[in-house]
């Protein structure tokens, strides 16, 4: 085997008491794709963030093709040939600039370029640049304007432009299409021939099964698994990245009780199959797939947030048409945003301020707020729920990302819901704290459906009585979750998307 | 041991420099001590102080109204000209202006909220609109009794007593005749406005909009309808300056009224740095309009010129934005 590209040894890093990488080895090849898989919170982006000069590793060593590689900070990484394109596209593009400048800009901030931008070389420069990635767009569209697949396009594109000797991609098909990733993978094999060490995140299948050439699989903050040998072992790298964790977790499978959440022919997307669905009490059913499939516009819709296109929609047999959010809230349909950062938390105020958000009519006497009443619910949550604080009036900025989450859910469980719905409950949450998150909602799960909105499969395996694929806007497949069909389940919400029948947002 | 002395500068700093200013006052200027020229100060504040009140609201709910001092002006113009050319009672000169003051921010909201449009362009397009609205009834000429119309008549209405008793009535605290009244209804709206934002849960969904909109309107807040809300209390708020503003001149005077936008926004925003709040607060509002009116007379009475005012405000005000913004993020960057 010829010289690592990128090799990685005995990296450790923490935060606070939460050890996020355990001692971490991997080589990187030049010239070959290594695949890093694991669950959300298994430390694949802190990894990433490690080597792209994001975090300082508390321990371990990195070498880049044999030399000692420690960078000060992303430019560092970059500067030594380490680019990454990270999995929020919009970090890497400008939107109110056009096709042209973007793909130029790093020209551009180079000390020799020269006082006057030449519109019209800069425009020549960028399309060949873009003709050799396969892009066709009009250079002189704003990226605002374009679709979600041409931006990830053009961030890749101008990731290139870096000449980079290690290329880290995190989750770069996440919102691509078939076609649309096709043209990436076709590109990926370019850079690979050219001797290009490629990290690539990913938890798609179709994907996995097309590029990679070694699987890396993460657990728990250490490497789990690593395959290597042709052909590659897909199934044992799932089971690798899951662990035994599905025994671990014991859920005593409910079946509910009477029907609250009943859907009849929802329809939530132009040519897709209508959706029929019933959620009983007691029970926590899991809406799994991938973005794209259908959930957050399910979400949306069951939360007055948008109409669906038809059907028809009863909450204990009385119609339920929400007109608002306020109107689904007033209704006992409570919903947990997904991106807690930028849809439910409110920097400005303290901890209890923002668990009792939504119900502050309920702490009031005559509109004026009743702060110890607030406090005396806030404090008996902190300790239902288990989040770690020093007291309620602390700021939520001081809280870990963890217990920032368990705040933004004990939010919804202050007054009994009809319908909970849970948009990502465990995204950017340590496995501690998503392991408490689960137990509170399926100990509290009596009196009200709970549906949960998910990407991953083991944290559908660890909360829910019922896992419900989506895909395409519509309902694929169902599972009782007891004994369940791993493979099977992979396959159903990975499937059609492989067969090329693309994926559109 | 650094971080509590950082702590209590930040908390305390604004409020121990303005008692350090009375203090210094006091022995440096004889006369400054004592309730006539408090009663003054309060008089210069009042009607800037209660201006400022209003644009604290849009503030809070992360907006902006730079039409306050327009707001104002037309409601002086207006009561004016209902009174002198009308010949309207005061209660319907008042109502009248109230109702303008509504109305204006209620145009402002919709402006903002159902037409996207900027806060800052929606609110600055309203100013030069009402600078040029009110000029045009009389135009272009200030309004007083016995002044001639364009159709030749004489106007024969009057400012009615009970108007200008609203902006020239003094009640007698410690000596006769001292408390002028709009600093009453100053420190009225200033309480009230306290109360709504501080300690009511339509305040602090106002302080969630401005901090995070999204989540806000994710929990079934109706932000729309609070953003406009607050827009109207500014123009409510504003018209009522403008009326205190005529009943204390009584002439409409097209001239008056040029430095209250600049004056209560800087009052507004020095409000931030009091108590460490590092956001937008009645109470600091209030002393932030306070703390100027105490170092203009201050000033005045140890003979600074004239001309040195607007500078002293600004430094003021610069002051207490790196107060804010520069300790404060030290402050949370600390706890870190």
């Amino acid at each position: 085997m010829s010289e690592a590209a990128l090799q990685v040894s005995g990296l450790q890093k923490s935060f606070g008491k939460n050890h996020v990488l355990r001692g971490i080895d991997v080589t990187l090849a030049p010239g070959s794709v290594t695949v890093l898989m694991g669950a959300n919170g298994a430390g694949k982006s802190t990894l990433v963030k490690v080597i792209c000069g994001h975090h300082a590793a508390d321990a371990g060593q990195m070498t880049l093709a044999g030399k000692p590689f420690d960078p000060a900070d992303a430019a560092d990484a970059i500067s030594h040939g380490v680019v990454t394109v990270h999995q929020s596209i919009d970090d890497g593009v400008i939107p109110a600039l056009d096709v042209a400048n973007n793909l130029m800009l790093d020209r551009l901030v180079e000390r020799g370029h020269g006082l006057f931008v030449r519109e019209r070389h800069l425009r020549a420069e960028a399309s060949k640049v873009a003709a050799e990635m396969g892009i066709t767009v009009n250079m002189r569209a704003r990226v605002t304007d374009l679709s979600v697949a041409d931006r990830q396009m053009i961030a890749i594109a101008r990731a290139m432009a870096r000449a980079p000797k290690v290329l880290i991609l995190d989750e770069p098909t996440s919102s691509l299409s078939a076609t649309e990733a096709d043209r990436l993978f076709d590109l990926i094999d370019r850079l690979r021939a050219q001797g290009v060490a490629i990290l690539y995140i990913s938890h798609r299948m179709s994907d996995i099964r097309r590029i990679a050439d070694r699987i890396v699989v993460m657990r728990d903050g250490a490497i789990s698994g690593v395959f290597d040998e042709e052909p590659l072992d897909f199934e044992a790298a799932v089971t690798a990245m899951l662990g035994h964790r599905m025994n671990e977790v014991d859920i005593q499978q409910q079946q509910g009780t009477t029907p609250v959440l009943e859907l009849t022919d929802l329809h939530i997307r132009e040519n897709a199959a209508p959706i029929t669905l019933t959620a009983r009490d007691g029970e926590v059913v899991a809406l799994v797939g991938l973005l794209g499939s259908g959930k957050s516009a399910l979400a949306d819709i069951l939360f007055g947030i948008a109409r669906p296109l038809g059907g028809s929609m009863r909450i204990n047999g009385n119609g339920y048409t929400p007109r608002s959010v306020e109107d689904a809230v007033a209704q006992g349909v409570f919903m947990s945003p997904k991106d807690r950062g930028t849809n439910a938390v409110v920097p400005a105020f303290d901890i209890a301020d923002n668990m009792t958000l939504p119900f502050l009519g309920g702490f009031s006497l005559g509109s004026f707020l009743s702060k110890r009443q607030q406090r005396r619910r806030a404090d008996a949550m902190v300790d239902q729920v288990g989040i770690v604080c020093q007291s309620v009036s602390d700021g939520i900025g001081t809280l870990s990302g963890g217990n920032q989450q368990k705040v933004m859910i004990a939010r919804w469980l202050l007054e009994p819901a009809q319908v909970l719905l849970l948009d990502e409950p465990f995204q950017g949450v340590d496995i501690g704290a998503r392991r408490d998150i689960g137990r509170h909602i399926r100990a509290t799960a009596e009196g009200r459906a709970t549906l949960v909105f998910l990407a991953e499969i083991d944290e559908a395996l660890e909360i829910a009585d019922r896992i419900i694929v989506m895909n395409e806007g519509a309902l694929a497949a169902e599972h009782i979750n007891d004994n369940i069909d791993l493979t099977a389940l992979v396959a159903d919400i990975t499937g059609p998307s492989a067969q090329g029948t693309g994926q559109s947002l | 041991m650094n971080d509590k002395i950082l702590n209590f500068s930040v908390r305390y700093g604004f409020l121990i420099l303005l008692v350090g200013l009375v203090v210094y006052f006091s022995l440096a200027a004889p006369g400054f001590f004592g309730p006539l020229s408090a009663a003054f100060v309060l008089q210069s504040v009042a009607i800037t102080g209660i201006l400022a009140l209003g644009v604290t609201c849009t503030l809070v709910v992360d907006g902006f109204d730079l039409s306050i001092g327009a707001v104002a002006t037309s409601a002086l113009m207006l009561s004016a000209y209902s009174m002198v050319i009308l010949e309207h009672s005061a209660i319907v000169a008042v109502m009248l202006c109230l109702g303008m003051g509504a109305l204006v921010g209620l145009i402002n909201g919709l402006l903002i909220v159902k037409f996207r449009v900027p806060d800052l362009l929606a609110t600055l397009g309203m100013m030069f609109l009402l600078i040029g609205v009110q000029r045009i009834p009389t135009q272009g000429n200030s309004i007083a009794t016995g002044m001639t119309l364009p159709g030749g008549t004489v106007a024969e209405g009057t400012f009615s007593a009970a108007f200008l008793w609203l902006g020239r009535h003094r009640f007698d605290v410690v000596i006769e005749r001292l408390l002028p009244m709009p600093v009453v209804i100053f420190v009225v709206i200033a309480v009230v406005i306290w109360l709504f934002l501080g300690f009511t849960r339509h305040g602090r969904l106002m302080y969630a909009i401005g901090s995070n909109a999204r989540a806000a309107s994710l929990v079934g807040t109706p932000v729309n309808r609070y953003k406009i809300a607050a827009y109207m209390i500014s123009g409510v708020t504003a018209s009522i300056g403008g009326i205190l503003l005529a009943a204390r001149l009584g002439r409409g005077d097209i001239a008056s009224g040029n430095n209250l936008l600049l004056d209560s926004v800087a009052a507004a925003l020095i409000g931030f740095a009091v108590l460490g709040a590092a956001r937008p607060n009645a109470f600091g509002t209030a002393i932030g309009a306070l703390f100027v009116g105490i170092l203009l007379q201050g000033m005045t009475m140890m003979n600074a010129p004239y001309y040195t005012q607007d500078f002293v405000k600004g430094a003021v005000l610069v002051a207490a934005l790196v107060f804010t913004f520069y300790l404060s993020s030290r402050r949370t960057g600390a706890g870190h």
